[in-house]
């Protein structure tokens, strides 16, 4: 007879002293870890619920102005810098650890319409609604010297965009035409024009440091090649687009922000149809930025609230609000894509999180691990119905709950009538638009 | 398990040459009798047949990549090798001789697969398709790892063998104490409890503690492998089944009237009155369900994390008495007078399958630790085991002298019978095998008949309880060699139970989601995704993802004549029809061929055939 019993010896499975870690053998047998999947479940309705518990994304409000937020800066070097320009001509610069001004400066009489930084971060320039272009450096004066810009262009007509090329000494303005000028000189080495319009907004693309985006009051967008004289190509669309912003990983995409309450993604090869419609606000969005990871965008709207929309999903992920922001003016990602600053119309800059449940600080492995299986398995049941209830639900203000309400029921009349007039003429006769078709006009090329 | 040392196929002939010379080498546990695969012939192994799996070797490059990620330090040396076979030797000359990750059997892997891929979906967007293949390759590196993870396992399960030709049913408890080592000796005990009848008992869900009832109203519960003793008290009434709840802490007890909690000091915590003249309970650890079947015919479910009645369905079929649960997914099996077992959610009024097990009454079930196999046992004298993977066919019978009244599986699948005061355990090959009831695997004769019986988890020993006390038998291969220490510890503080229990109660399965197959919630629901795709072409009016008709591009210099475009549009809408056609005709071709193969083969044609539809 040959028999062996299962014996163990306790002191394989018993810690020796109080000092040691607790011993846990594992074995991942599945027939001793049964109701897998419905464990994973209940993990995860939890995981969800807890990241909503702890969706706290509002970190600071920067006060000071002493008029709206008309446009904000990042500093390309430093993360703690912010550069802001109010509608009183102030320009003021932040340092968003201490959440203080660092420096004042008067720059402009009547508004400041644009503020962009030198890629190296030693200087920044504004436009006003004084017609000039002055350049600052980014360190104070000395002690008794007199705040004084580095250079000023006075120009002839007003100024109402800035942005500076990504690698070389050349930026470019808008007003009623798009000025490239060389930071040396006081004449654009050249203007472009396509019509006659007040072009609202400027900016170079950050891979292609030759291509240039605009967005005009005659709602179009143009694009245009630093290196020819003429402009690329234009998009018309419904209604008029406020910005736009490039995305800063992939080279041909762009999001426009757009007055009739939707953002449009394009590709810059195939204007014809957008990539993606972004439709959740209420109101004009005013402002949009990319995150620095490309996926991801940030819009201000005239609804007193700000969106994060993944770039390929046309509903939002976030919807930020508060109840003393007022109308969003302009919104910026931070460079370390964690953070998301906004002015607004009542005078300050608020500090958001880009990740609304995210945990700031050191964390130690333990919490890292199971953040990142929180996220896994959020991510596995993100679409069973009840999961899904809990991530997507968000607290509005009235006035914007209400809107969205209004808007749906519009929207369904708008659509019971087309399929009304589908089925009630000839099959064939009434084509089938698609929403990404509708709202553009024209390309010209 | 196939250890054959496996060279690459770059090994250059030469140097196969010298390794025959010099003496073939050798994993040290492999014996040297064995012929290896290898050893027969030298050469490369040229059969593609092989058994395992390897991971440089996937089917598509993208996990190739990943593998490449996973490991590092041998991938990129195997790459070297490829191209330059000289480059094999180290410094010092010597030639690994076993390259590349160690194989591993494919069998273990299999029983890490979670994913069925013979299963397709229909009809899925290319997108969903392409994820679908991913989450897939991405399964098969993790059961590869868990595969692997299985060489660090500590402990081996028992056995017992006879000599040649011996039986091992004739091995009385006595002989096996003797040769095993002093502690296991001194898991083989008896409580000699006259006084107060037929015990039934039951092990916490670690295999370290232990409680019994008498039907004289004696309740006791202790730590059997120290043989502390924690509560011991007289309920003063008739016990007719006892539990533990989730830990060793509670108790559930039901008594003649209702079903009484106690703590482990003996204090009665609630007497539940809604669960009265309760004769069987099950407790569903996952859930927090206590099941009680009672003389009234009810099955109740009750949530013991928040005390509230979460079902009370009515079995219409008399006393309760026959009751099991099945571990693998928390479906209760009921057994009637009337010889069918019904299988039961809280989720669903009605059973959710009925089987007809015996012809008279079903007098014992039990259901083994994967839920594929279910032993009954009934009025007629007959042992029969079930197939519990849909088909819900005796896979064997046999025919017992007196029946059996109580019936248990182990971890691994060995089968005990209470037949009066003699015991029967069954075995079968392995873990995943049923027990074939040709032979007993051991015998045992007791003081008294069976009242009670259950295997302890993670221990090599069978606790039966009788109308003489209590009897902890060795059964060697009985239990799971190796336990999870975050799942179920038998080692666990007092500290890490604590943190167990607060784990487990905030990942308690709802009631709802207890269902035949518990992986049914990770699949893809097509009836429901059906349904709101239809009634989105309703809302809409037309169909969003229906394809737009051909519509030919205008082409160039003259060749876009409208009959030319006619001509083209007519050649695609003609490939599209015979596409179609050829598929219906597939269908109908295979349809027949079901047919043909569903009809009785039995029987001759016969002339009226031709009526039959």
């Amino acid at each position: 007879m040959k028999v062996k019993m299962l014996s163990r010896n306790p002191d394989n499975y018993v810690r020796e002293t109080k000092l040691d870690l607790q011993r846990v053998p594992r074995n991942y047998d599945p027939t001793l870890h049964p109701f897998e999947v419905p464990r994973e479940y209940v993990r995860a309705l939890n995981a969800t619920k807890l990241e909503r518990v702890f969706a706290k994304p509002f970190l600071a409000s920067l006060d000071g102005h002493r008029d709206g937020v008309n446009c904000l800066a990042k500093h390309p070097k430093n993360l703690a810098t912010v550069l802001s320009g109010a509608c009183d001509g102030e320009v003021r610069i932040w340092n968003l650890t201490q959440r203080n001004c660092i420096r004042t400066i008067q720059a402009h009489e009547g508004f400041v319409r644009g503020i962009c930084t030198r890629f190296c971060g030693t200087s920044f320039f504004t436009v006003g609604d004084d017609k000039t272009v002055k350049q600052w450096k980014m360190d104070g004066p000395g002690y008794g010297d007199e705040e004084e810009p580095l250079h000023t262009i006075l120009g002839k007509t007003v100024y109402t965009g800035i942005d500076h090329h990504w690698k070389e000494a050349v930026f470019a303005t808008c007003g009623q035409q798009v000025d490239i000028w060389d930071e040396q000189r006081t004449n654009p080495v050249c203007s472009m024009t396509w019509g006659f319009d007040s072009i609202s907004s400027v900016k170079f693309n950050p891979i292609e440091t030759f291509l240039l985006g605009s967005c005009a009051s005659d709602r179009n967008i143009v694009l245009y090649d630093m290196r020819q004289a003429t402009p690329l190509k234009k998009v018309i669309l419904d209604m008029r687009t406020n910005t736009i912003c490039w995305n800063p990983m992939e080279a041909f995409i762009f999001t426009a922000a757009n007055e009739d309450y939707n953002l449009y993604t394009f590709d810059m090869s195939a204007l014809d149809t957008p990539v993606m419609v972004h439709m959740d606000h209420v109101s004009a969005v005013l402002d949009v930025d990319y995150s620095p990871t490309g996926k991801e965008f940030v819009s201000a709207s005239f609804d007193k609230s700000i969106r994060i929309f993944p770039v390929d999903k046309s509903r939002s992920r976030e919807v930020y609000h508060t109840k003393r922001m007022q109308h969003v003016i302009c919104v910026k990602w931070t460079s370390d894509s964690k953070y998301i600053m906004c002015g607004s119309d009542e005078m300050n800059i608020r500090l958001w999180k880009a990740n609304a449940s995210e945990k700031l600080g050191v964390l130690t492995s333990r919490e890292k691990a199971a953040k990142d299986y929180n996220q896994k398995l959020k991510e596995k049941f993100q679409h069973y119905p009840h999961i899904k209830r809990i991530a997507r639900h968000r607290h509005l203000p009235k006035s914007i709950y209400s809107q969205i309400q209004e808007q749906r029921i519009m929207k369904e009349a708008r659509r019971r009538k087309e399929v009304n007039r589908i089925k009630h003429s000839k099959p064939g006769s009434v084509p089938i638009v698609s929403e990404k078709k509708k709202h553009v006009v024209a390309v010209v090329k | 398990m196939e250890t054959a040392p496996k060279p690459g196929k770059d090994v250059p002939p030469k140097k196969d040459k010298l390794q025959t010379k010099r003496k073939k080498l050798r994993r040290y546990w492999e014996e040297e009798a064995v012929p290896t695969t290898a050893g027969a012939s030298p050469g490369p192994p040229r059969n593609k047949k092989n058994r395992e799996l390897r991971p440089q070797r996937p089917k598509n490059a993208h996990i190739l990549k990943k593998s490449r990620i996973s490991k590092k330090p041998q991938v990129p040396k195997k790459l070297r090798e490829w191209k330059n076979p000289e480059s094999q030797r180290s410094l010092s000359g010597a030639q690994d001789p076993f390259p590349g990750p160690a194989p591993v059997p494919v069998e273990v892997v299999q029983k890490f697969c979670r994913i069925d891929k013979s299963r397709k979906l229909p009809h899925s967007k290319a997108k969903t398709r392409s994820r679908l293949e991913v989450a897939e390759a991405e399964e098969e590196e993790t059961s590869i790892k868990a595969a692997r993870s299985e060489l660090l396992l500590a402990e081996e399960p028992g056995f017992l063998e006879g000599e040649d030709g011996e039986d091992t049913a004739k091995i009385c408890q006595a002989d096996i104490v003797e040769a095993v080592d002093i502690a296991s000796a001194a898991k083989h005990f008896d409580l000699n409890l006259r006084q107060f009848g037929p015990y039934r008992l039951n092990y916490s869900r670690t295999g370290r503690h232990l409680a019994f009832g008498g039907r004289r109203g004696h309740v006791a519960a202790l730590d059997w492998v120290t043989k502390k003793l924690m509560c011991e008290i007289n309920v003063m009434e008739a016990v007719q089944d006892i539990r533990f709840l989730h830990s060793e802490a509670l108790l559930a007890v039901a008594q003649n009237r209702w079903l009484h909690i106690y703590d482990n000091q003996g204090i009665e915590l609630h007497c539940i009155r809604r669960c009265d003249r309760v004769t069987r309970l099950e407790f569903l650890p996952f859930h927090f369900l206590l099941a009680t079947a009672s003389e009234t015919g009810f099955l109740t479910y009750l949530d013991v994390s928040v005390g509230k009645i979460v079902a009370a369905l009515n079995a219409r079929a008399g006393r309760l008495s026959v009751m099991s649960q099945n571990p693998y997914n928390a479906v209760i099996h009921l057994g009637h007078s009337n010889g069918t077992v019904s299988l039961w959610s809280p989720a669903m009024k009605e059973p959710l399958a009925k089987i007809l097990c015996h012809r008279g009454g079903v007098r014992a079930v039990a259901v083994d630790s994967t839920g594929t196999y279910m032993a009954t046992s009934g009025l007629d004298h007959q042992l029969k085991i079930f197939d519990l993977r849909g088909t819900y066919q005796p896979l064997s019978t046999r025919t017992l002298p007196h029946g059996a009244g109580h019936l248990a599986f182990s971890q691994r699948g060995l089968l005990v019978a209470g037949m009066g005061d003699v015991v029967n355990i069954w075995a079968g090959q392995g873990k995943a095998s049923p027990p074939s009831l040709e032979q007993p695997y051991l015998t045992h004769r007791l003081s008294g008949p069976v009242h009670g019986l259950q295997f302890c988890p993670f221990e090599d020993v069978l606790g039966v309880g009788h109308t003489g006390g209590i009897t902890s038998m060795l059964v060697p291969g009985a239990g799971e060699p190796n336990f999870d220490g975050l799942e179920s510890n038998p080692y666990r503080s007092r500290k890490q139970r604590q943190e167990w229990e607060v784990k487990a109660l905030l990942e308690k399965v709802p009631a709802e989601l207890i269902c035949l197959d518990p992986r049914a919630l990770a699949e893809v629901d097509v009836i429901s995704l059906e349904q709101g795709k239809k009634e989105q072409i309703e809302r809409l009016g037309y169909d969003p993802q229906a394809k737009a008709p051909f519509q030919p591009k205008p082409k160039q210099k003259g060749r876009s004549s409208t009959a030319s475009l006619v001509k083209r549009k007519r050649k695609v809408m003609d490939e599209e029809h015979r596409d179609k056609v050829r598929q219906s005709l597939q269908q109908q071709h295979h349809k027949e061929a079901k047919e043909a193969k569903a009809k009785p083969t039995g029987a001759r044609p016969s002339a009226l055939d031709r009526f039959v539809r």
